[in-house]
């Protein structure tokens, strides 16, 4: 059979799984809609978790990126894991116990202000509508280029799909669905994987294979590292970014991880506090078979692309560099006529245009596989892209429903509450497919910044209101305002306003725009210490507050509303 | 073990304070030590087929985090026990 038709038939099935689910768990009540009615077990809670968590970037892009940073690409594996000890040591079972839905919830009543919730509510809306937006996009490229339809169209059935379960199903129908999407996902990044490893080097483990050897006694790496080194380039394993760079941009992540408002909500889903740790566990055993395995992809995909292109006759080249020359993803250009292709890193010089893309997209056609598993590898791109974004578009109704309208207007009925929260989630996906559609030049640039943002805005006032009870609220919203401010100035100032400027002469301290949302947390911290110490203790009811949310006893029965 | 049940929940939270200072130490070396920091030094030893400070900043120091998570759960599911705060 034919590639298209594996592929429709292929996404076609899983999307007819999401609706079924979708229908299956449709949301009665407000506690279903906002944290699936609180019972979900710490394994599905995990999957579902990995889902929201593993975007489309994740999938499609992360192992071109690293592919073409080798070292410095580290900065996503460890940020966009060890984020979650952060999230299960310091944040999740603490604030499972508090027992409410929402993080604008937590820091509302912790720093007991309307004012702080609103700030919260504003950073959270901001955050997952940057990070919904690059959803939507992937979800229409994705079905660009796998079922040759135009973008928009890719984009408007990505809506109606989620719109299906998000709107419908609330938390509870995304929980489900997130799970069969984590299958779904997780199947087809390692079907390819797994084959390329063996084809290079002998062992069906890509983590294993990574350190394995291409020819007898020269491992894959060193081999990398020998041809990027011939051909000018950096070595694989050697990094460009400054020392303190690094540590500052994966410190953003880490932290920034930690404080995504539509991470943390998972951890309000199940039932007690020893099932919140559990499953942060569980979370991070899922996603770190997709985060060990990509940087074997990459230097799989890098190596593979150099060895059947470099200085090799253009008429002779493998046919998927000609299947993807169609999509732009590979461009060659004989730019000295000699019918050879030459892969350097001088930009006039250079040859050979690799979309890092590619390395996920064509992985199947590089190792020779079936033509099912390319239609295997567009269902799971559709399925990473689709659980991200659902889990957003949940974030932002709640913070619609619950945030504003239930705290300043409390008497609303449980069932206008629900309402409003649907109809919130279908604003927000329209919303969402229009950006997709027409995305502002600003969402690509901005996505990875959402990190910073969340690392300089939630994750100080969240930790300081858990671990200790003299914080007040003038500390958390003049610490919120400040770490939030200086992030996003710094980040316009390099990205937008000046951007010639964005170098590592001129950034603050050697850090660069990605890893300013680390010196954004300690501005607040000291802030948010600081102001509290010449301001007002907290009421003592906030204090019994802080200290009964470290026990775990007593979670299950926690606030019904 | 203290018998005065506010004396206990702090001795708990003492307990769990230490806890987490041990894990999260673990958690900075793993990544931030071995990945960066001294990363051209480990890069000098041979693990396999991987230099020692790349293999850390790109597989080992995930795995570490994932072992800290489950011990984390382990441990903290024993106090709870011990001091009689966990749910039934």
């Amino acid at each position: 059979m034919e590639i298209l038709t594996w592929t429709y038939i292929l996404v076609g099935l899983t999307f007819a799984l999401y609706i079924g689910i979708a229908i299956w768990s449709r949301a009665g009540s407000t506690k279903e809609f906002y944290v699936a009615g609180g019972g979900v077990s710490p394994l599905a809670n995990g999957m579902a978790t990995a889902a929201d968590w593993m975007s489309a970037a994740s999938f499609i892009s992360m192992a071109g990126l690293i592919a073409f940073a080798g070292y410095d690409g580290s900065v996503y594996l460890m940020g966009w894991t060890g984020g979650y000890v952060l999230l299960a040591l310091l944040l999740a079972p603490y604030l499972r116990k508090f027992g409410k839905f929402t993080v604008p919830d937590f820091v509302g009543d912790r720093y007991y202000s309307n004012t702080a919730r609103v700030v919260a509510v504003i950073c959270a809306l901001f955050i997952s509508f940057v990070y919904v937006a690059g959803q939507m996009r992937g979800v229409g490229i994705v079905f660009s280029r796998y079922l040759e339809v135009p973008i928009e169209w890719g984009v408007v059935i990505g809506m109606i799909i989620v719109f299906f379960y998000a709107v419908l199903g609330g938390m509870k129908g995304i929980t489900y669905t997130q799970v069969a999407q984590y299958c779904v996902l997780i199947f087809a990044y390692m079907v390819p994987a797994i084959f390329i490893s063996m084809q290079l080097t002998g062992n069906p483990i890509p983590q294993l294979g990574f350190g394995g050897e291409v020819e007898a006694g020269v491992p894959l790496l060193d081999k990398l590292d020998g041809v990027l080194d011939e051909l000018g380039f950096a070595a694989y394993t050697d990094g460009r970014k400054s020392m303190t760079d690094m540590f500052m941009i994966t410190l953003a992540l880490m932290v920034g991880t930690a404080g995504l408002p539509h991470v943390i909500v998972r951890f309000f889903t199940v039932p007690r506090v020893k099932d919140a740790r559990l499953s942060a566990g569980y979370a991070l055993v899922f996603i770190a078979i997709l985060y060990t395995t990509a940087p074997a992809v990459a230097a799989f995909g890098i190596y593979n692309a150099i060895n059947s292109t470099s200085e090799k006759p253009i008429s002779e080249l493998p046919t998927w560099v000609q299947t993807w020359e169609n999509t732009n993803l590979i461009q060659v250009d004989d730019k000295n006529g000699d019918g050879l292709v030459q892969y350097l890193p001088d930009p006039n010089q250079n040859e050979l245009q690799i979309d890092k893309d590619i390395m996920v997209l064509a992985s199947p056609e590089i190792a020779e596989l079936p033509n099912w598993v390319v239609g295997l590898v567009a269902a799971g791109a559709m399925a990473a892209a689709l659980s991200t974004a659902a889990g957003l578009l949940l974030v932002i109704s709640t913070s619609v429903s619950r945030d504003l309208f239930k705290t300043f207007k409390p008497e609303i009925s449980e069932k206008k509450e629900l309402l409003i929260a649907r109809i919130a989630a279908a604003g927000a996906v329209v919303l969402a497919g229009y950006f997709g559609v027409n995305p502002p030049g600003f969402v690509a640039q901005v996505v990875a910044f959402a990190f910073g943002l969340a690392a300089a805005s939630f994750f100080p006032v969240i930790l300081l209101g858990i671990f200790s009870s003299r914080i007040n609220k003038e500390g958390a919203i003049f610490g919120m305002l400040v770490g939030l401010v200086f992030t996003l100035g710094y980040i316009t100032y390099f990205k937008f306003i000046s951007p010639e400027q964005n170098t590592a002469e001129y950034w603050w301290f050697g850090v660069s725009p990605e890893g300013i949302g680390s010196i954004g947390m300690i501005l607040n911290f000291i802030v948010c210490v600081l102001v509290s110490r010449f301001t007002p203790a907290p009421p003592a009811s906030i204090q019994e507050m802080v200290e009964e949310i470290r026990i775990p006893r007593g979670a299950g029965k926690a606030i019904d509303h | 073990m203290p018998t005065d049940p506010k004396q206990k929940t702090k001795v708990y939270w003492k307990k769990n304070l230490q806890t987490l200072v041990v894990l999260l130490l673990i958690w900075f070396l793993v990544s931030f030590g071995c990945g960066i920091l001294w990363v051209e030094e480990l890069n000098t030893i041979q693990l396999g087929g991987f230099k020692l400070g790349f293999w850390f900043a790109q597989q080992g120091s995930i795995y570490v985090f994932v072992l800290l998570i489950f011990a984390y759960v382990f441990w903290m599911n024993r106090l709870d026990r011990k001091f009689d705060v966990d749910e039934e």
